[in-house]
């Protein structure tokens, strides 16, 4: 095990044994000893004042026994007994990188009875399932979550780990490589391997989506990314696929975990959550003011989609910041987003391009968002949009559907 | 003694105001000349709560920043809206930092800083867009972090605090000390009067450089950095898509055909 106690430091004070999240330490003779079931996540090493605790971590020369990391792992993220989305996309992704390193790919299941989530992990491709199942994990907390993803880690070795760029993964991920020393890119929005080097390549938008960067990890393992989600597509489900599901053994200590979750809001105001929206109606300056969005709700509604808002709009005061799509706001990457009264900075650009099809309403035929759009309509949106929703709810209704299918 | 807060700053050049990006062919990284430097926008709610929770609490706000000496200017501004203290982390040798070498960076500064209450931190920065230096510096300095924060109550030797996440808020009991990345929305950062910016001119601005610090050579910079830009490019956003301009039925009636056409309305 990569993890030392130097007996001529430790003077048994003990600390070390209140931090660990496994509870796997003890005072024997005044000195602390491991026992087994540790993770080796270094919490004991962190606490210690005298330095008795060491472990083998990358250097700048980089991870040591870097070959033997091997295999994809993708993070499966679960909100209340129910897969992210996100999760299936990466799982679609996973498999392609797994495929070409002829690798096998995993998935980390961390939660409290979410044993029914591993079949379609497996359905979705993961070849095995990690399995962490704790009450006290039922609900997301960093810590709690670290510690299991350092298990998970720690036994499997993978060679790449994979997590949705939600805020629960952009959360996670970076608190996780700080603790393993290794390298994570954010918000990827392309992966693939280096023939030759077989290095993940992590693309992504950086500088205000004016450019594209491309990123590896060469010395240090795991290779970690965060994924934007929506990005990847979904990978059909083959409900007969079988995997092995491989239970993690450890309790983690409760009082270990520093923050706790009080209360959890959901949000009325929004008919569909914006990250999650297949279709997206947003608004901004050229609404004139915030009663003005009804319009725009009107619409997002026959065609079953979100609202949100530029950051004028925002700024504005028309709607609060959590509506707003762009740089300083949320990235969305819908099937269908519509900008209404919109110029098109570069901030909202960024927030925007993934999107499958960009359609932009605007009085001013010079507006910059044409440059992006798909199509364009050069009027008057207080006109337009109301045809627009009459037109949707008239095929709608003679379809017979009522809403959008999501 | 009142709240020791820290707040990380990051000085960013404003792309708000780029046309479009120039690449050095030669050296394959972006020209930053003619385009103005910000204090990360996201970074001044960040500023503008620290202050606030001083002036209800009392206490202390240290404004620290990583950069070349022209960063000086955004932790200038950092103090015109009220910091007391202002660090400069410079030295040829942290150029080049990822992530994790710029945060642990930081945390070998804040060692230095010594007792501190509350680290703020903008969510992300504008110009890498990663939001990974705040939960790296948490995880190196061992204290809980709560990310996306659009609320701030301060309840003796914790936090209430309030999160936003997909479709809602969540709302954390977290103790101090602690780690906050903040989200615009939380407040309304402060304008600087001109006496203040003024004044802030004539501040010292401590400046540390890596033998300040004290830290492990090899795990600042680009050697310090597990991840490597291989290669940078300019995206091509412009989509070749058609423009119309017809009679506000006609135009609805024509967008409905083309998301019929595209599968998107069915």
């Amino acid at each position: 095990m990569g993890i030392q106690i130097d007996k001529d430091k430790c003077t048994g004070c003990g600390r070390c044994l209140a931090v660990c999240p496994f509870g796997c330490m003890e005072v024997v003779e005044r000195k602390a000893i491991i026992k087994e079931g540790c993770t080796v996540c270094g919490a004991c090493r962190d606490v210690c004042e005298f330095e008795a605790v060491a472990i083998e971590r990358g250097s700048s020369r980089g991870t040591p026994d870097i070959e033997k990391y091997s295999g994809v792992l993708v993070f499966a993220e679960q909100h209340q007994g129910k897969l992210k989305d996100c999760t299936l996309e990466l799982l679609g992704a996973g498999k392609k990188l797994a495929d070409k390193l002829q690798q096998e790919l995993a998935a980390a299941l961390i939660g409290s009875e979410v044993d029914m989530l591993c079949p379609p992990l497996f359905a979705h491709g993961a070849d095995k399932v990690y399995l962490f199942q704790d009450e006290i994990l039922k609900f997301y907390h960093t810590d709690p979550y670290a510690a299991a993803m350092t298990a998970v880690i720690a036994q499997q070795k993978p060679s790449i780990v994979l997590f949705g760029a939600t805020t629960t993964g952009r959360d996670l991920a970076p608190r996780l490589a700080a603790r393993l020393r290794t390298g994570l890119t954010a918000d990827c929005t392309e992966l693939e391997i280096e023939d030759e080097s077989g290095l993940l390549m992590q693309i992504r938008p950086a500088f205000g989506g004016n450019i594209m960067a491309s990123i590896k990890c060469s010395n240090y393992r795991p290779q970690m990314a965060t994924v934007r989600p929506k990005v990847m597509k979904k990978p059909v489900p083959d409900i007969l696929r079988r995997g092995e599901i491989i239970r993690i053994e450890g309790k983690i200590n409760p009082k270990t975990i520093r923050t706790k979750v009080i209360q959890v809001i959901e949000t009325m105001d929004q008919i569909v959550n914006l990250e999650e929206a297949e279709i997206v109606v947003s608004g901004g300056r050229g609404l004139g003011k915030a009663e003005n969005f009804h319009l725009l709700e009107e619409l997002a509604k026959s065609l079953g989609g979100a609202v949100g808002a530029s950051r004028a709009a925002v700024d504005a005061g028309w709607k609060p910041h959590s509506f707003q799509v762009g740089q300083t706001g949320k990235t969305v990457c819908p099937k269908l987003y519509i900008a209404c009264g919109i110029s098109g900075a570069i901030q909202h650009l960024v927030g925007i391009q993934t999107s499958d099809m960009i359609v932009a309403v605007n009085k001013d035929p010079e507006a910059p968002i044409f440059k992006v759009a798909d199509f364009g309509i050069v009027g008057d949106l207080f006109q337009i949009i109301p045809e627009l929703t009459q037109v949707v709810r008239e095929f709608k209704g003679d379809n017979g559907s009522g809403e959008c299918e999501r | 003694m009142g709240m020791q807060i820290i707040v990380c700053i990051k000085q960013v050049p404003d792309t708000a105001e780029i046309k479009r990006v120039q690449i050095n062919p030669e050296t394959g990284t972006i020209i930053r000349e003619g385009i103005p430097s910000v204090v990360n926008p996201l970074d001044e709610y960040a500023l503008e709560e620290a202050v606030r929770i001083k002036e209800k609490q009392g206490g202390k706000v240290t404004v620290l920043s990583m950069g070349p000496a022209q960063a000086e200017d955004a932790l200038r501004k950092g103090l015109s809206m009220g910091a007391d203290e202002a660090i400069l982390l410079c030295d040829r040798a942290f150029a080049g930092a990822d992530t994790l070498a710029t945060a642990y960076t930081l945390s070998a500064a804040i060692k230095k800083i010594g007792r501190f209450d509350l680290i703020l931190c903008g969510q992300q920065a504008i110009d890498g867009d990663t939001g990974q230096v705040g939960p790296s510096l948490a995880e190196q300095l061992h204290v809980p972090q709560v990310t996306y924060v659009n609320r701030v109550e301060i309840e003796g030797q914790n936090l209430r605090v309030r999160r936003e996440v997909e479709g809602g808020y969540e709302e954390l009991h977290c103790p101090l000390p602690a780690l906050l990345t903040v989200v615009k929305g939380i407040n309304e950062p402060r304008i600087p009067t001109f006496s203040s910016l003024a004044e802030a001119m004539e501040r010292e601005i401590h400046i540390w450089t890596a033998g300040d610090l004290g830290a492990e050579a090899d795990r600042l910079g680009l050697e310090g950095s597990p991840t490597w830009v291989v290669r940078i490019w300019t995206p091509e956003v412009r989509r070749n898509g058609q423009v119309i301009e017809n009679s506000p039925a006609e135009a609805a009636q024509k967008l409905a055909s083309f998301l019929k056409q595209k599968g998107i309305l069915s």
